[in-house]
């Protein structure tokens, strides 16, 4: 990675994007890589930020809020993914717009087996429920390709997630202090 | 444990023909099987802005939640069961911690599964949904055993002054099915159509 791309602040970028395609509701199950995000459309006082108890209720609040006339995103972990398999009905049956970010485990420099069977299973069970994947993992190619899918979701009403690749995200420090 | 014998509790079609003539306004989402159709025997195909689940168990309250966030001026109202509320149950903390003024959740209640073939439900073995809507923080919630208290739940979904828990004790019996319409994507348009939005 060059010192440029190190230097940029992808977390920012993503967040950038929601925001400037007027995204009003951002549901999330936290991780350390939506940070950002979350902190920010909590600040914000025209973005709700809807914290859920697991991944599937955020599918059903996207459909709900797009009822409404609302554009709504949600963002989890690779793990979520699997929590929402059968809730990815909803998108197909009614061809909801959709857009996911998600942020990977299990798949470089992980340090917890339990992670693995679920994040290297991610891109596919998407795929499986007719969700199209996009992939980035160099902070230099966040914003646009955060962009490009938004742009597919919203303008062309199309199901879409994009996968925030661990290398992005770095090593988990799992020593004390 | 509840003791909602077969024949005791409310008609679940009359309750739900009372509401809706008392709430023509209130944009109303479904679960899944029986209370789609209690829904659709009162409403009918003329009443667009009724979204009707046929799947995604556990998706009702989720979807109505982000439906009442986004629609602030319009009374919210889900119509479920306990089947389908009991599987996504941990919507009810989502719910209490957003608490729209403007949505109320409202669970027919008979102790079963009734379109799997009367299986007993958690409500029906012991589980407390109003105790439970109360537990996660939902600011109200009223326990409906009296067919004249229909005005009470009508006054609460038309006031928007707080999100509000309904359980009504329903008798477990079949009714006769009154099937919505199946196709989402018609459903989706016709409500966004409904609210002035386009379809994409």
């Amino acid at each position: 990675m060059t010192q440029a791309a190190a230097e940029i602040d992808w977390q920012q970028d993503v967040f950038d994007v929601l925001k400037e395609g007027g995204v009003s509701q951002i549901a999330y199950v936290p991780d350390a890589g939506h940070a950002t995000s979350i902190r920010a459309a909590q600040a914000d006082p025209d973005i709700r930020a809807v914290v859920l108890t697991t991944e599937e209720e955020g599918v059903a609040l996207v459909g709900g809020a797009w009822l409404g006339g609302q554009r709504a995103v949600l963002l989890m972990q690779s793990s979520g993914v699997g929590n929402c398999v059968n809730m990815f009905s909803l998108l197909h049956s009614c061809r909801f717009p959709f857009l996911t970010l998600v942020t990977m485990r299990g798949e470089y420099a992980e340090f917890n087996p339990w992670q693995n069977p679920m994040g290297l299973a991610t891109q596919r069970a998407l795929e499986l429920m007719g969700i199209t994947v996009l992939r980035v993992d160099r902070p230099d190619q966040v914003r646009d390709t955060v962009s490009a899918a938004f742009d597919s979701v919203f303008l062309a009403g199309e199901r879409v997630a994009v996968l925030l690749g661990q290398r992005l995200i770095g090593r988990k420090k799992w020593e004390n202090g | 444990m509840m003791d909602v014998m077969p024949n005791e509790g409310l008609d679940r079609r009359r309750f739900v023909a009372d509401l809706l003539a008392e709430i023509p306004d209130a944009l109303v989402v479904t679960g899944l099987g029986s209370p789609s159709y209690d829904v659709f025997a009162a409403a009918g195909p003329e009443r667009e802005h009724t979204f009707y689940l046929w799947g995604a168990m556990g998706g009702a309250v989720p979807l109505g939640l982000g439906l009442a966030l986004a629609a602030r001026d319009r009374s919210v109202v889900v119509v479920t069961g306990d089947g389908e509320q009991l599987m996504g149950i941990g919507a009810l903390g989502t719910v209490a911690a957003q608490s729209p003024d403007n949505l109320t959740i409202v669970v027919l209640d008979n102790g079963h599964f009734g379109e799997t073939g009367m299986q007993p439900s958690h409500s029906g073995l012991g589980a407390d949904l109003t105790a439970i809507a109360a537990g996660f923080g939902i600011p109200t919630t009223l326990r409906i055993t009296d067919s004249e208290d229909v005005g009470r739940v009508a006054k609460h979904v038309n006031a928007r002054s707080g999100t509000t828990f309904v359980q009504v004790l329903i008798a477990a019996e079949d009714k006769p099915r009154a099937l919505p319409p199946r196709d989402g994507v018609a459903n989706k348009n016709a409500f966004r159509a409904a609210l002035g939005h386009s379809t994409f």
